[in-house]
């Protein structure tokens, strides 16, 4: 039974299922394109990919990488090859330039820099930028003539506005905008992001902020505001390419420069309001924007197809089966594999430790530091070291696991009953027979908990290792996140939570059995005041 | 051989700028009962605590049946020994029977359960004990199951540090009683750290009235008591409301 488990979770570890292991392959490796976990990069990934496999080059997908400091390191390091970056982010995220506001200067200035520091390059942008964006109904725009922030400034005093708490607050948001155009509202209403344009085409309030190429903006007909003073920094979108793929498949970079000022504002909005709110498919819509673009064959006609009816989710759930199991068996793997290795180095590190003290102290403490580290951010350590994929998840996992570990057997070990160990010895136990015979065994309630406590850290940071690549239950969560798609978050969390109370009733049983028989009255009573 | 079974000769030891032990030199023949007596910090603990090597003492020298003690293996020699602690250190995850048996099976006896009832028995501990665990006896049958573990490998010498001192009066006067017995059909050799001077002078056939590091009297107990050395030993024995 054991046997059998471990053999699947080894398979899990070797069959690459697109979101394999980071090991390189020592031929021509496929291009290996990636997205940021937010629906438009998604799609602009998708359509990369697609545009390649077109032209006979193969492709690797790694979509969802957690954020902009993710998927820049992966592209740096050459674990990844292309993914759709924004002037602005490059700008302010990655340069940490001062903000500019003209947007062939903010392009120039990213080129440069990133071509000189890096050997990264910016094609030539898309054709739209995703920055923010002051959107009002079609009726109020024609009502007052709205055409600009400047035309909005006239009338503002007569509307209502709602804006998330987040743009009332930054300076590069409201309070910065109504200075430079003068803006005085009738009143500013905080809204959540999920609510506002329900709540601005309800007439509730006059005027929302969002992104420019939200789909909402297409759906309810919105019109966005010219920003005529240029106050918001420019985000355009373009295909940020490494090093390697410029110098061993300079074809590759000539497709995708094929994009190029392809992608207006408006198309871009239509075809993230079909995935974000529509629910069609990424694939399915990339490959109908690329045969509408013209850089395709026309779509085969079912590929395309909405889904008309939903199925239930418990149906949901059963269409997904095969997928559910892999992400399962992948996320074990990512608990288990680390759990086994922290008990395999921290167990017998505490125990050398206990009979060094002086030396203990200092070093937990370091072990301690590890757990600092906020989980996206030393993931994101681990990829210029191994790159994406399943290799730096499990190192990161295994580095989180040390610390309950080696504390929990180190104080359990030393505080085993103290007059116990003084016979122990006082009657003639060599050290090591004091620890094999007294203190392990009286400190197994401890240790157990320690490892415990890791199993549980362990499920929960496991599902952000989908945001390296790295694939587990994290993936439908991390996907569902950036589509909008509450069904396929659910069927990624509610297995990751069972799997969880598995996990520390499994754990919980191995703890009570590992007890002393004697100790477990006390056990249980500890256990009761918990 | 017919030396003592301990011999101890000018031994000292210090703890930082604390000298526990100050030139102590205390012969404890075979088959007697020594009691180290004094109060806290006078240094009877260090004392028995140096004959089987839980102290490293700083000078002097310890023999123990003619060996001396640093030219021996550490844990044969406490293996050698018995030793009671006083609040019993028995081992809480094992049954009791497996916490007799602790020396025997350590030197790998084949008899070693056989052994642990036989000292059972010598300590007053019925068999039906052996299968218990230590929580669910009282104070004074861990006790006695303490001095069983003590001889169970066949010690001939018992270092017993305060070993009735939690007891009830009830309890420690039938232990004592159980350790007179046992001492006289086992031939054994004790040394007992005790803080009790009444339960000194019952049991030992010599006490070492120790103060501040030094021995302050060595002497059997009728000559202790009717003739105390130093002003610091009436007043000792006053104290305790021992009628000289």
């Amino acid at each position: 039974m054991l046997r059998l488990a471990a053999a699947a979770l080894w398979a899990a570890l070797l069959v690459p299922n697109g979101a394999a292991a980071g090991l390189r392959q020592a031929g021509a490796r496929p291009v290996v394109v990636a997205s940021k976990p937010f629906g438009e990069s998604y799609l602009l990934a998708e359509m990369f990919a697609q545009l390649l496999e077109s032209r006979g080059i193969p492709v690797e997908r790694r979509a969802g990488l957690g954020a902009t400091q993710v998927a820049f390191a992966a592209l740096r390091s050459g674990a990844i090859d292309v993914y759709p970056e924004y002037t602005g982010t490059g700008l302010l995220a990655i340069l940490h330039a001062a903000p500019m506001h003209d947007a062939g200067a903010v392009f120039d200035t990213v080129q440069r820099a990133f071509e000189q520091r890096w050997g990264i390059r910016w094609l030539p942008p898309l054709g739209f930028e995703n920055t923010y964006a002051i959107a009002v109904r079609a009726g109020t725009a024609s009502r007052y003539g709205l055409r600009t922030l400047s035309d909005l400034a006239r009338v503002a005093p007569r509307l209502t506005a709602g804006f998330t708490p987040d743009f009332i607050g930054r300076a590069d948001g409201l309070p910065g905008l109504a200075h430079v155009y003068g803006l005085h509202f009738a009143a500013v209403r905080p809204l959540d992001q999920a609510l506002k344009y329900r709540a601005l085409a309800s007439g509730k309030v006059d005027v929302v902020d969002g992104y420019s190429t939200d789909g909402s903006i297409a759906r309810y007909g919105l019109v966005v505001l010219g920003d005529d003073r240029h106050f918001f920094p420019p985000y355009q979108a373009a295909a940020l390419v490494g090093a390697r793929l410029q110098r061993d498949d300079p074809a590759a970079v000539t497709v995708l420069t094929e994009l190029s000022g392809r992608l207006s504002a408006p198309v871009m909005r239509a075809l993230n309001q079909r995935v974000e709110i529509g629910g069609e498919s990424v694939a399915a819509v990339a490959t109908a924007a690329l045969a509408s673009l013209g850089l395709t064959q026309a779509p085969r006609a079912v590929a395309a197809a909405p889904q008309t009816t939903k199925p239930s989710f418990t149906a949901y759930l059963w269409q997904r089966r095969a997928t559910l199991w892999n992400e399962t068996l992948r996320h074990l793997l990512l608990v288990a594999v680390p759990l086994v290795a922290g008990i395999i180095a921290g167990v017998p590190l505490a125990l050398w430790l206990e009979r060094r003290r002086r030396a203990a102290e200092p070093v937990i403490r370091a072990v301690g530091v590890l757990q600092t580290i906020p989980s996206i951010a030393l993931l994101a350590i681990m990829i210029p070291l191994l790159g994406v994929g399943v290799w730096p998840a499990l190192v990161a996992l295994w580095l989180y696991s040390l610390y309950p570990i080696v504390r929990g057997t180190f104080t359990a070990v030393r505080d085993a009953d103290p007059s116990a160990v003084a016979a122990g010895r006082a009657l003639g136990m060599t050290p090591a027979q004091v620890l094999r015979w007294i203190r392990t065994p009286l400190a197994a309630p401890g240790i157990m908990a320690g490892i415990r406590t890791a199993a549980v850290i362990d499920v929960g940071t496991a599902t952000l290792a989908a945001f390296i690549g790295a694939g587990g239950l994290g993936e439908p969560i991390a996907t569902g996140l950036a589509l909008n798609d509450t069904r396929l978050i659910l069927s990624g969390a509610i297995p990751a939570a069972v799997l969880a109370l598995i996990v520390d009733a499994l754990l919980a049983a191995v703890e009570w059995s590992t007890t002393p028989e004697p100790l477990r009255a006390a056990a249980r009573e500890r256990s009761r005041d918990r | 051989m017919t030396g003592p079974a301990v011999r101890i000769e000018r031994v000292s030891k210090s703890y930082g700028h604390v000298r526990a032990l100050i030139d102590v030199s205390v012969d404890v023949p075979r088959g007697a009962c020594v009691a180290l007596v004094g109060e806290s910090g006078s240094g009877k603990t260090t004392l028995l605590r140096c004959i089987n090597r839980l102290v490293a003492f700083d000078a002097g020298q310890i023999t123990v049946f003619g060996s001396n003690v640093l030219e021996s293996d550490p844990v044969a020699l406490r293996r050698a020994i018995g030793y009671v602690p006083q609040d019993g250190g028995l081992l809480p995850h094992w049954r009791v029977r497996r916490n007799v048996a602790l020396v025997p099976w350590l030197d790998g006896a084949p008899d070693a359960s056989t052994r642990a009832e036989r000292a059972m028995a010598a300590v007053g501990l019925e068999p039906g004990m052996a299968e218990r665990w230590p929580h669910e006896l009282s104070g004074g049958q861990q006790q006695r199951a303490a001095v069983a573990r003590a001889v169970a490998g066949g010690q001939s010498l018992v270092l017993l540090d305060e070993p009735f001192g939690a007891l009830d009066a009830i309890a420690r006067s039938d232990l004592q009683a159980m350790m007179i017995a046992l001492r006289e059909q086992s031939s054994l050799t004790l040394v007992l750290v005790t803080h009790d001077l009444t339960e000194a002078f019952r049991l030992a056939t010599a006490v070492v009235v120790m103060r501040a590091g030094r021995v302050e009297q060595h002497a059997p107990p009728a000559d202790i008591r009717n003739a105390p050395a130093t002003p610091y030993v009436a007043a000792l024995l006053a104290r305790a409301g021992v009628e000289p």
